[in-house]
Parts: structure tokens; sequence; C-alpha cells
């Protein structure tokens, strides 16, 4: 492995770690848009962050060694993700460390650590959370991997860099299967990043919130590195849609110099700007589902997953 | 230091060499005389459990080592005759790499569970010291003589004695009568089960009346004959290792045993169902067919979905476990069938790939249920309650059995960097190869069988999120809970060890799979096995996926240790302790945290067809409210009841015949005498 490659590997990783609040802030600021408020500065999530940075941590008298490891162990595992995800380049070091089963398995560890931690204090808001959030995450799951399979049927991989690279390889060629994925997806990604339709980010109405019920008990630099992980979530589910469905301007092997680079940079930008738009549309023309309808809505995006799955099967065969 | 251990390493190994089964025979010897020798001191707590307890322990751990040895040796099959038995049915012994594999499996755990054994047992519960070191110890030798029988009345002995141990163990509380109950219900499906396996050897020998394996495996048999074989092996083992619908006896046995006992059951006894089922349909049948791995791929998917489902609803955290086993023997069953289907389509690549995932995942299981068994025995003597109803909190008085609870936690639940993660992406990945089939109809199907298992590895996740949620974290639901003690020193050494060998697994998935090379190499015919290199393990190539536990369990670590460094130098680690928020809620207790039930209740609501629920509502006007939920299994009164019924009234009718009179007694063997007369003439 060349020297280039860590050092490609580094500036992803510290890019996703800059703007993953920058496109939470984004998405923001075009909710406001559309639902005709001013908006809050783009620079907000930052300003937000440095001020739980340097408050005072108010932790609760039986509060654990667990609760308080877990806004470490999110951030950790959602850092080493958006380290294995191609969001710039597909030649990295680090991403033949897990395939993206592997990523989803990830993706479950930081939610269950999440779930444990809003036990931990034993109030009726966090085991609430807890609760729904294993919910959502358990019927999201499938549909999330059904997804992949329809990847691999594709390019005979669950390797993301290896993805891109078929992708752009047969880009002419649009699979009907990949539509009905690309819409499973989109509403996983809705669901797993406490989206509207599932869940309210920006309320804390006790009937109604997942994601919010759980992070309670937290303060200062714990909620900050929660907050941070979290839009690094909704950051890294983006670029692995971008991976899976749109992986144009993404540098592939032996694209090297600074080039492609910045090319696959300004890619990246225009996509998450596009991106952050459309999914702040979705979430201004949903409305929020009772919890009890959340699974009718995860076992559409599965049977659509399953539905490419067919599409494929029955049209390549 | 390090170059003389080495030394002396490599010099026991080429002692050892080519001598295994004898020094594994020596091995189970020494545990009947460990067994015996608790009865020259038979009330002696300190003697039977603190001496004989880690001197089996550390028996284990040799069958572990040699049995690691043959493994890695690579050399050909050990094979003896013992001088003993019946006057000319001599008992054939034989170690190959399948038994091999499974006696590493209960080496690795079974010292484990020994240790803890040792910390655990107390004077003053149910049966005497000395014979549940008697018991205890049979038990070990019979499950090991079972692996290493070659010859199938050996094999029956073994597993009868087997069954008969673990049956005395289950009921070492003998005088509470569910504990009773759940005993004889366990050693009817035993039975069930051995009298199936019986009738599935007396078909395997095909008209040779030779009993030893390796005639077995000559004999030729016609398909119908095979696949009879087959489903009576399928019945027998099935109902031993708890597949769906012959799980019954799982649920109620595993809670009434003592929690060593349920993790010897659990992590190891359910295996050599595994095993059994893998010696006979690969290596003592001739022929398979696809036909078979379907019906083993259905029946696997269902009793994983099955237990997962029933596993979330329970209120008693064995209770819980026991269904969980249920889901991970569907897990491995599922991977069996695979590889029937792939080796029956020529496609011996991807057989070895879902092989190896249904036997790393034997181990796995071996190691994190048998761990989380045995924390809930220490949950259970530091606060008498099994109940998850009456616990929470316990992370704060037992900090140890807590972290190492945590650590089976994570791995049953499948995430990586842990071991259970292994084997459910191997399975996953296998899953991915069905579409190459040749069978168009099973192809449509099988993406939904895929679901299936990604829905119960996630539902896994659910359920030990709940389990281990309601059990430490939390504040305590009872006012008792505060003063309880952690485990004492040979528990936390059981448990640390079990714990020890998830992560490694986990992190070096590579040993597992060196380990299961061999096996999968002699039953698939060929040398063919999932790569793997010192860092990556790649299930057919790099290009299409790879895993790396090692980089990522480092991985998770270095980001974790520098965001705590840069949080600290760029902030301040300044913080104070003040009651829980809750929403500014200051009259908040333990009562209003969810309770396992309410943990359980979406499943009960999304799942419902599943369950027979009885629910008792109060009225809004009750002065003393009770909520009371009652959850059965449908099948319990679908199947056993009628069966039950059936066999009630047939023993009724037959009963008739019994008159308590000598005469007619006489009368009746006139009778038959008469009709063999008629029927010879």
């Amino acid at each position: 492995m060349r020297a280039i490659s860590y050092v490609r590997q580094f500036l992803e990783v510290v890019l996703a770690i800059a703007i993953a609040p920058l496109f939470t802030g984004w998405i923001a600021q075009c909710r406001a848009w559309l639902q005709n408020r001013s908006a809050p500065s783009l620079l907000q999530p930052y300003r937000m962050l440095r001020k739980l940075f340097f408050k005072d941590v108010a932790l609760a008298q039986n509060a654990s060694a667990l609760f308080r490891a877990t806004p470490y162990v999110l951030f950790g595992t959602m850092v080493l993700a958006a380290a294995i995800i191609p969001s710039l380049v597909t030649d990295l070091p680090l991403a033949r460390v897990a395939d993206s089963i592997a990523l989803v398995g990830l993706f479950a560890t930081a939610r269950v650590f999440l779930s444990l931690a809003a036990m931990d204090i034993g109030t009726a808001f966090g085991t609430l959370g807890a609760r729904r959030e294993m919910m959502i995450g358990f019927l999201a799951e499938p549909a999330l991997l059904m997804v992949l399979f329809n990847a691999f049927m594709l390019f005979g991989s669950t390797s993301l860099p290896s993805l891109v690279d078929g992708y752009r390889a047969h880009q002419s060629v649009v699979d009907p299967s990949v539509i009905f994925a690309a819409v499973a997806f989109v509403m996983v990604l809705l669901a797993e990043n406490a989206r509207i339709p599932i869940d309210n980010p920006s309320t804390h109405l006790e009937l109604t919130m997942i994601h919010e019920a759980m992070l309670l008990e937290y303060s200062a630099r714990h909620l900050a590195l929660v907050e941070w992980a979290s839009s690094l979530k909704l950051f890294n589910y983006a670029c692995i849609g971008f991976a899976l469905f749109l992986p144009w301007g993404i540098a592939t092997h032996g694209a090297d110099g600074g080039w492609p680079l910045l090319v696959a940079i300004a890619a990246l930008l225009g996509k998450l700007v596009i991106a952050g738009a459309a999914l702040a549309l979705i979430e201004s023309l949903s409305a929020k589902l009772r919890i009890f309808r959340a699974p009718e809505y995860l076992a559409m995006a599965f049977l659509l997953a399953v539905l490419g799955l067919l599409v494929h099967l029955l049209l390549g065969a | 230091m390090v170059l003389s251990a080495y030394h002396w390493t490599f010099a026991l190994a080429e002692t050892l060499a080519g001598h295994e089964l004898r020094f594994m025979l020596c091995i189970v010897a020494a545990w009947m005389i460990l067994g015996l020798a608790g009865f020259l001191r038979p009330h002696s707590i300190r003697f039977v459990a603190h001496l004989l307890f880690p001197a089996g322990g550390v028996l284990c751990l040799g069958v572990a080592v040699l049995a690691g040895l043959y493994l890695g040796s690579g050399r050909g099959p050990q094979a003896a005759i013992l001088p003993l038995g019946l006057p000319d049915l001599p008992f054939h012994i034989r170690l190959d790499v399948l038994s091999g594999f499974f006696l590493l499996l209960l080496g690795v755990a079974g010292a484990g569970i020994s240790t803890f054994a040792a910390g655990y047992f107390r004077s003053g519960e149910g049966t005497a010291p000395a014979l549940l070191g008697l018991h205890y110890h049979l038990f070990l030798a019979s499950m090991a003589l079972v692996m290493l029988a070659d010859d199938a009345y050996m094999f029956m002995v073994a597993w009868e004695t087997m069954a008969l141990t673990s049956y005395f163990l289950v009921t070492s509380h003998h005088r509470i009568p569910e504990i009773r109950r759940a005993g004889f219900l366990y050693l009817l499906m035993a039975h069930v089960g051995a009298v199936c396996i019986l009738l599935c050897f007396g078909v395997l020998q095909g008209g040779s009346w030779q009993f030893t394996f390796d005639a077995m495996r000559g004999a030729p048999l016609a398909p119908v004959w095979a696949t009879t074989a087959f489903l009576l092996a399928l019945l027998g083992f099935g109902a031993k290792a708890g597949l769906v619908p012959m799980h019954v006896w799982l649920p109620e046995a595993h809670p009434a045993a003592p929690s060593p006992v349920s993790a010897m059951m659990s992590g190891i006894m359910l295996k050599t169902a595994i095993y059994g089922l893998l010696r006979i349909s690969f290596d003592l049948l001739n022929v398979r067919f696809w036909q078979w791995g379907a019906l083993l791929l259905g029946l696997g998917l269902f009793s994983a979905l099955f237990g997962a489902i029933f596993a979330a609803v329970q209120t008693d955290m064995k209770r819980l476990l026991a269904y969980s086993s249920i889901e991970n023997v569907g897990l491995i069953f599922t991977g069996i069938g695979l590889a029937v289907l792939f080796q029956t389509n020529n496609m011996p690549l991807f057989a070895a790939l879902a092989l190896t995932a249904a036997l790393v995942h034997s181990l796995n299981h071996a190691l994190f249920k048998s761990l989380l068994f045995l924390t809930t025995g220490s949950v259970l003597h530091a606060t008498r309650q099994r109940s998850l109803g009456k616990l929470g909190g316990l992370i704060r008085p037992m900090p140890w059995v807590a972290s190492l609870a945590l650590v089976g936690t994570l791995s049953i639940a499948g995430l990586p960097p842990f071991n259970g993660f292994i084997s459910e992406w191997l399975l996953l990945q296998s899953f991915l190869f069905t579409p190459q089939l040749p069978h168009a109809f099973l192809n449509m199907l099988i993406p939904l069988g895929a679901a299936a298992l990604a829905l119960t590895a996630a539902l896994a996740a659910y359920v030990m999120v709940k389990f281990y949620g309601v059990i430490f974290l939390g504040q305590p639901r009872e006012g008792s809970l505060e003063s309880a003690h952690d485990a004492n020193w040979l528990e936390r050494l059981g448990l640390g060890w079990l714990a020890f060998g998830c992560i490694l697994i986990g992190a070096l998935p590579q040993l597992a799979l060196n380990a299961v090379a061999p096996v999968t190499g002699k039953l698939l015919g060929d040398s063919v096995r999932p790569s793997s290199t010192v860092w990556w393990i790649a299930p057919i190539a790099q290009q299409q996926a790879s895993y790396s536990g090692l980089i990522l369990l480092a991985g998770i670590v270095a980001v974790v240790a520098a965001t705590f460094v840069f949080v600290r130098l760029l902030a301040h680690g300044r913080m104070r302790r003040t009651a829980p928020w809750d929403c500014g809620y200051p009259w908040q207790n333990s009562r209003m945290q969810d309770t396992a039930e309410g943990f359980g209740q979406p499943i009960r609501h999304m799942f419902g067809t599943f369950f027979r629920m009885e629910r008792h509502l109060p009225s809004a006007a009750d002065t003393s409210p009770r909520y009371r939920v009652y959850i059965e299994d449908r099948l319990w009164r679908g199947i056993y009841l009628p069966i039950a019924r059936g066999v009630q009234s047939l023993a009724d009718a037959i009963g008739v015949l019994q008159r308590g009179r000598l005469a007619v007694y006489l009368l009746y063997s006139f009778l038959t005498l008469l009709g063999l007369l008629v029927f010879v003439l």
C-alpha cells in the first residue's frame, strides 16, 4: 500500500468529521426555507458543539461507566465507519476492513451502545427511547441488507469500493432493480437517522420521540459527542447511498494526483447539497407516523428491496 | 525464558503427536475417577467444589490442547478398540477431525464452566456435593465419548449416559415440583430422540448387521432408506438440539438446572446433537439430496425466528437465554442446510463457506451462551431472583459480572468486533451465493430466507439489549439489590476465560477458521475453505467481501482513545453529579422504568400470531390493580397436548386388559398360544 493512499484516507476522515455538522445544518436551513421560517445560520451546529464542549457535565448520580463511555464509543464507531466508506476515493487502506454488511453491523454496535446507555439511568423516557430505537433498528436492518443483496446481485461484491468500481465500469446500464433499491434505501435512511416519518429531530414531545428520548440525560461534552456522532451517521448513510446509487465523481483505483481528488471533493459537496435539499423536501412534505405505523413503513421499504431483487432475478435470469 | 517456554511447548507437542486419542481416553478416565473421588468426603464442599471441579477444568483444558494439536497437525484418524462392553461387541473409538473440532469446543467451554462451577456450588442446596460432582464429571466424560464413539453401540451408551447424568443434574433441586416436572419432560424428549437415533442406526447398517461406523460408511443404501435414515437422525438430534417443534423441553429444563449445568447443556450438549447430525449426514451416509438441505434450511430459519421472537417476550432471565439457544441452534441448522444445498449442486466452495459458518457459530455459541448462563448464576446467587421484573441496576454492585456479561451480550447480539458477528457474517455471505443454485423456485424463495436471517440477527440484538438493560442497568427494582455482592474469584476466572474467548475469536477469526478448515475439507471431500491471512478473512475473494476483526477492534480503540484525549485537551474534564433530569420530573422511581414485559411489548404487538396470550387488565375502578399477561407457545397446545391425550387414552384402552387377576392373565397366555398355533399351522 502506498503512502499517498494513507494521506488520502486521513484526508477523507478529517473531511467527514469536519463537514458532517455542516450537512445537518444545511438540511435544517432548507427545512426552514421550505416552511417559510427565517433560517438559522449554516454554522449553527458548530456553535452548538462549541458551547456544549465548554459547559460542565451534569451527570446523574447513578450513572455508570457504560453511560460515560458510550459517547466516545459512538463517535469512535462513526469515525471508523467514515474511514471505511469510500466517499472520495476507492483506494483506501481501511476500506477492506469491513464490507457493507460489516458496516451495517458497526452501525448496529453504535445503536446497541446508545440504547444501553439510555437504560442506564433508569428513567421512564430513557427506557422508552431505547425500546423504540431497538424496534426501529430491527425492522430497518433487514431492509438495508436486502438493498445490499441487490447490489451484490448486480456487481458480485458487498465491498463498497468494489461496488463503486463496478458501477463506474457499467454506468451505461441502469438495472431497474436499482430504482427499487434506491427508494428502499432512502426510506431506511430516514428511519435510521431519526428523520421525519419515523422520528422528529427537533421535538421533545414525549409521545413521539425516539432518538431525543435517549439523549435526555446527556449534557455538555457527552451530548456534544453524541450529537456530532449523529450528524456523522447521517453523513455516512448519505455517502453509502452515493456509493451505491450515485458513484459519479468518486476517484477510482489508479486515478492518482490532485485533480481527481479535487473533482471528487467537488462532486461530494454537490451531491450533499442536493441530497440535503431533497431530504428537507421529503421531511417537509410528509407527516410523522404514529409509532405503531413504523413497522408498516419499514415493511414497505423491505418489500421494495425484495421486489428489486425479484425484478433482477426475473429479468436477469 | 521465552525461548525455553517455546522449547517446552514444542517438546510437549512432539510427545503427544500421534497419541492424542490415548491421552484423551486417559482424561475421560480421569474425569470418571474425579467423579468417584468425591465420595471420599461426600459432604465436604471444600473438597468437592474447590478441589475436584478445578481439576476437572484443567482436564478440559487438556482436551482442548490435545484437540487443537490434533487439528493443527493434519494427521489422519486414530482408532482403537476398547476391550469393554459386551463379550463379542467391543467398544470402537476413533478420533478424526470432526470429533476433534467438537472436542476442542468441549474443552474450551468446559474449562470455563468447571472453573466457574468450583466457585458456584455451595453447601445446603439440593443434591449432596459428591453426587453432584459424580454426575457432572460423568456428564463431561459421556459427552467426550459421544464424540469419540466409532460404533453405534458405544454411541448409544454414551448418548444415554449423557441424557441420564444431565437429567440428574437438572433435577438437583428435586424438592421443587416444577423442577421435577421440567426434568421429566426433558427425560421424555431425550428418550424419544434416542429411539429415533437408534432406529436411524438400524437403517444405516443396511442389512449387514455390522454396527461399526466403518461398516455403515460402506453400506449401500437405496435413496428411500438414506432419506429415512436422514429424517430419523434429524428427528433424534433435532430433539436434543431443540429444533422447533421439538424444542419444548429446552425452556423448561434450562431454568430448572443450576447455572453451570444450564451453561454446559446449552453450550456443549446441544453441540453433540449438531455433531451427531453432521456425522450421520456427511460422513456415514454416502448420498445426500438437495431436498434435505431445503428441509434443514427451512426448519433452521423457522427455529431461529421462533426462538428470537419468544426470547423477546420472556420475563425469566434463564428462559430468555433458553429461547435464545433455540434461535442459535436454528442458525447452525440453517448453515448446515445451505451446505447440503450447495454440496448437492456441486458447489463445494460455497458449501465449505456455509459449513464453516455453521461450525464457527457452534464454537461461538458454546462460548457466549455459557458465559451468559454463568452470569445469570452469579446474579441468582447475589440476588436470589430469576425474574427480570425484580432485578435492575446490578452494574453498580456487581461491576465484574456486569462487564463480563457485556462482552457476552455484545457477542451474542452479533455485533462487530465480537465473535458472534463473524459467524453471522459468514452465514449472510453464503446466502449471497444462493442465486447461483440451479433451482429457479428456490432462488426466488431464498432471498426471503436471507431476510429472515437478517431479521433474526437484528431481533437478537433487541433481545440482548433487553436482557442486559433490565438486569444490569437502570435503578434496582427491589431494595435488596443494593446489597448484592460480586462474584468470587473462581467465578470471575471462569467468566473471564469465556469472555476472553469471545474477544479473541472476534479479533482473530482466522483461529476459528483454521480450526474448522480440516473439518470442511474432510466432510466436503476437498481442501476448499474460505481464505484468510493474518489480517483478513474473505469468504471467497477479497474483492467480494473482506473483514478484519483485529483492525476493526484496534481502530475503534484507537479512535475512542484519541477522541478522549482530544476532548480533554481542547475542552476540560469538569463534572458534577446531580439528580437525573428526566424532563424535570422529580418524583420518578424504579417502577417507572420499562419492565421486561414492557420492553417486549412491541414484539408482542407485531408478532401476536405466534403466541397464545392471556391478559388480565385491571379496570379503572380497581383499588388494587393487577396487570398480568401470560404467554404460551401455540405448539404446546397444538401438538404436544393432543399427543399426550392420545397416549393417555391409548394407555387407558390398553389398561382394560389389566385385570389384576391371575386367571385372566393365564387366559390371555392361552389365547395367545392358540393364536400363534393357528398362525404357524
